[in-house]
Parts: C-alpha cells; structure tokens; sequence
C-alpha cells in the first residue's frame, strides 16, 4: 500500500452524458467521457499509455459491459504499456485497484480507468426483458446457478435476504432505511445531471411498491447509460498537469470468507465488511477524519452496511444513526452520496462514487458542493461478494 | 413462480445435489476425514485438505436463516408473489441452501422457522425446495 500512496495519483476525471435510454453506443459513451476527463487532467491521448476496467467486453447481459479495454484502445489507437479489463475484481473500482499497483510498479504513467453501461437502451431493443436480471433463459451456470433456479433472479432478491436479516438481528425499519433513498434524492436535486431530482418524503418511499421484501422500489437504484473514468497517474507526472493530485491514503479490498451470497459467513453484511476493516489498518486516519462519504447505494441496504462497517458507526446501529437523516446530509457529520448516489443520479456502477469524491475534494460539486473545503473522502463500490474501499486525500 | 425455470448446467461431480430428489434424499458432499460437509462440492474438504469427499444423505431438515417475498414480475409469466429463502442445515447451519419455501401461508414464513426438503422435478433435475416442519 505504501508505494501506491507514494506513488499513484488521481489526475483527473470524466463522465459521458448521463441517462435513459440515450441511444448511443456503449462506445461513443466511452470516448465522451475518455475526451471529458483528458481535458479535466490536461492530457492528450498520446499520453496515455494504460487502460483498466471492469468488467472487460460483456455480451452475455445487455448493456451491462459493451466496452473493453481492446475497443478503447483501438477506437483512439492508443500505444499501451498495459491494459486490464476483467470481472474477477474486488468490486466494480478493482479496475482503480489494479491500476494503481500498475502505476507504483512503473510499468505505466497514464492510466484510463472506465466503466461503461447501457443498459437502458440495449433492454429497450429487446422484447419481454424489462429488467436487469440474471437468467429467464434456459440454464444457468457458475455462481449464479444456485440461486437463479429458486427465482432469485435478480440483485434485489439477494440483497433484500441480507437486508431481513439485517432488520432481524438489529432491529432496523424500513421508516430508517428509507432515509438513505430520501437522502439521496434531496442531493439529486442539486446535481443537474441526476435521473430524479424532484424530492420524495419518507411518506413516499414507505408508499412505495414493494419490489422483494423489505426492499422496496425506492430501495433500487436506477439503470442508466452512462461511462465514467478516473485516470490514475503517476504522482510526480500528476504534479505537473491541471488538477490537485488526489492521493490514495488507503485501499481496502481485503475478502476473508465464502465467495458466495449464500455461504458468506454473516448474512447480515457483506464481503464489504472485510474491505472496511482493511481500509483503516493501513492508515493513521479514522473515521472521524472524514469529511464525505460517497458509498455504494445500488441498493439502500448496501449503504446503510458500508456506513456500519466503515466505521461511522457501530454494527447493527445503522438505523438508529440514518434516523431522520441529519446525520448524513449535505451539512450533517458526514455528508453522504452527495451527488444523488445510483439510487437517484443513476446506475453509473461503482465508478460514480469515486468520481463524486473527486469532485468534491476539487471542490467543483456546484450547489451541492460540501462546505468548508473537504479534504479527505471515501469512495467505496460493490455489494454482496464484491467490495473496494479508498480513502483519498488532496496532494 | 414461473412455468418454465431457469436450471443449473449440472456437472457430474454435482449432479448428486440436484438430482438425489429422484430417490428422495438430499445429498450433500461430506469430507470422510473430517466429516465438515461442503457445499457446492469441491474436489478437497478445505477444512483438513483430504480428497475423500462422498455425497451423503442429510436428513432434510433446515431452519431459515432468512428470506424475501419476491413481487416483482421480472418476466411476463412469472406468477408472483413467492418466497425465497436461505436455509440452515441441521447437520450443519453453515451449509446453506437458497431456495423457495412452499406449501403455507406467504404470512406466515419467519426467520428461525423449521422446515424440511421436498422436491420439485423438473425432467432430470429435482430442486430441493422446503415446506414447514410439521409439528405434532
């Protein structure tokens, strides 16, 4: 960890347009939003000389991944030192992960991180299929296929078995899980790129229709087209381009149990609990010392489990802590998904979190910029067997 | 619950588990050195690193860890509401199944309920599913 701090920087970021059914290809996103953050960092494309992502060109799901680093690479015939894109990662930013080793190593000065989905419009040049979902086919194989023959086709049936679980051991309702959606959607509606920024009440959320108990539609996040990047640099190169270096004070994507939804030891949390606790032993930080939190909300449980494991406070007390939101708003103790979280500025999966860390350390969040110049942020990306938590500080 | 399910791609070091239904019984894998059950089966028990790994008949008998109504109709035939649930075994409550609980009331399923296997077949395959104990 210590070269990585030492040596890697965030130099700059990028976003394409962000929203329903854009009708763009996954490609053209990619480009946008390569383009957008090579201006943010002031480099050009000869520059570049890495690629990272996740989960590489995936054709099985639609829109879930129609970009790999190869389409990238060739779509601005980049001359590359390296390049990564696979599933097979702690988490949706395991691609940052990977591409800051790649950096401290020396192997590379410049790397593009991206995610890039389009979903929306893929599903809507399809007939019957409505949802993300895994399977609906014939057979199913790999990890899903112990879940996906019981009906338990989707994201939403796997987390809300934790998040009962979770609402059994400890207590929790839905009248305080419902904050981190009515959380979000009130910092949406100062971000003018979110899908949904007109505010909801909890009123709303608890009248809301139940999609897999105890979650409800407010609960899920909204699938998007979109791509971001994060480009990591070397930390001296970083030094001399536009932007104040972003250095990663820590990482933490440690995994200690079963590779599994079902035989993860406490079904109460996630692999996100190993993650949180290898986030603080490389560091002198605490959670006190934080100023925004930008936490995975691809479903609301996720969150309210990133809030607990991380630190902020005790396990099993999340409820009680998100209890009518002061907490965790714009101007409370940590100020939470900043920019709407996926729940309601989209499904940018997991890169979306790390952008909006970034954005606010720079300072640029506009009317929902946090107040009193943050300087220390977490990102952190994935549920269930997936987790990667950063803690970034300004150079 | 749908007509036509989405099924496993069975690979023979695992068609005990999805196939046992046939003759009534749940079999789980079981390390003949240790006696840890593993589920999904693996080639080595990695609690004591022996390849003596058998399939074993398991008395069926489960709790739930815990469970979801699902009510959204992600496909168009899918008939909803139904329950899904992760299961404890009694021999052994880390091994875990995911699975629909059937045969009651969607009311009245609850975290810690006891419930046993029974089988649905659907042509080669036999998806343990789980109804309440019954109780005398």
């Amino acid at each position: 960890m210590d070269m990585i701090k030492q040596r890697a920087a965030i130099s700059g970021i990028g976003q394409s347009e962000v929203g329903r059914r854009l009708g763009k290809s996954g490609l053209a996103l990619t480009v946008d939003a390569v383009m957008d953050a090579l201006a943010d960092a002031g480099l050009e494309p000869k520059d570049i000389d890495g690629i990272s992502t996740w989960p590489g060109l995936n054709t099985d799901i639609p829109g879930f991944s129609p970009v790999g680093a190869p389409e990238l690479k060739d779509a601005l015939q980049l001359n590359l030192n390296w390049y990564s894109g696979s599933s097979e990662a702690p988490g949706q930013l395991g691609a940052v992960v990977n591409a800051c080793m790649a950096v401290a190593s020396g192997m590379v000065k410049h790397v593009i991180c991206f995610r890039t989905i389009n979903e929306t419009t893929a599903l809507s040049q399809l007939k019957g299929k409505v949802a993300s979902t895994v399977g609906g086919g014939q057979q199913v194989d790999g990890w899903a296929k112990y879940m996906v023959p019981f009906d338990a086709f989707s994201a939403s049936n796997w987390v809300a078995l934790y998040a009962q679980k979770h609402f059994h051991e400890y207590g929790t309702t839905r009248e305080q899980l419902g904050q981190i959606a009515v959380n979000a959607r009130r910092n949406a509606g100062l971000n003018p790129k979110a899908i949904y920024r007109d505010p909801i009440t909890l009123d709303d959320y608890l009248n809301s229709r139940m999609i897999s108990s105890p979650l409800c539609l407010y609960d899920c996040d909204v699938p998007v087209d979109a791509s971001t990047v994060i480009i990591i640099s070397r930390l001296e190169e970083a030094r001399e381009l536009n932007k104040t270096p972003i250095r990663f004070e820590s990482i933490g994507c440690a995994h200690n149990s079963r590779y599994s939804w079902d035989q993860f030891d406490d079904l109460s949390t996630q692999a996100l609990r190993d993650a949180s606790a290898a986030l603080w032993k490389n560091t002198d930080l605490k959670p006190a010392d934080v100023d925004v939190a930008e936490l995975y909300d691809g479903f609301s449980f996720i969150c309210l489990d990133w809030l607990e494991q991380l630190g902020f406070c005790g396990k099993g007390e999340g409820g009680a802590f998100i209890e009518g939101g002061s907490r965790i708003a714009l101007d409370g103790e940590i100020p939470l998904n900043t920019h709407g979280g996926q729940l309601s500025a989209g499904r940018t999966h997991g890169f979306g979190f790390m952008h909006e860390a970034c954005t606010q350390l720079w300072g640029e969040g506009g009317e929902r910029q946090v107040a009193n110049k943050p300087q220390v942020a977490i990102a952190s990306a994935g549920g269930g067997t997936l987790a990667a938590s950063f803690l970034l500080t300004r150079d | 619950m749908i007509a036509n399910r989405t099924m496993p791609v069975v690979d023979p070091s695992e068609a005990h588990f999805w196939c046992g239904g046939k003759e009534g019984r749940l079999l789980i894998s079981r390390c003949q050195s240790c006696s840890e059950y593993i589920h999904p089966t693996g080639p080595i028990c990695p609690a004591c690193l022996s390849r003596e790994i058998k399939p074993e008949a398991v008395s069926g008998k489960a709790v739930i860890s815990t469970f979801t109504i699902n009510y959204q109709a992600w496909f168009p035939d899918l008939e909803v509401p139904y329950v899904v649930a992760i299961v404890e075994l009694e021999e052994q409550p880390s091994v875990r199944l995911m699975t629909n609980i059937v045969g009651c009331d969607l009311e009245s399923v609850h975290i810690g309920m006891k419930v046993r296997v029974i089988f649905k077949q659907v042509d080669e395959i036999f998806l343990p599913l789980f109804e309440p104990e019954v109780t005398a």
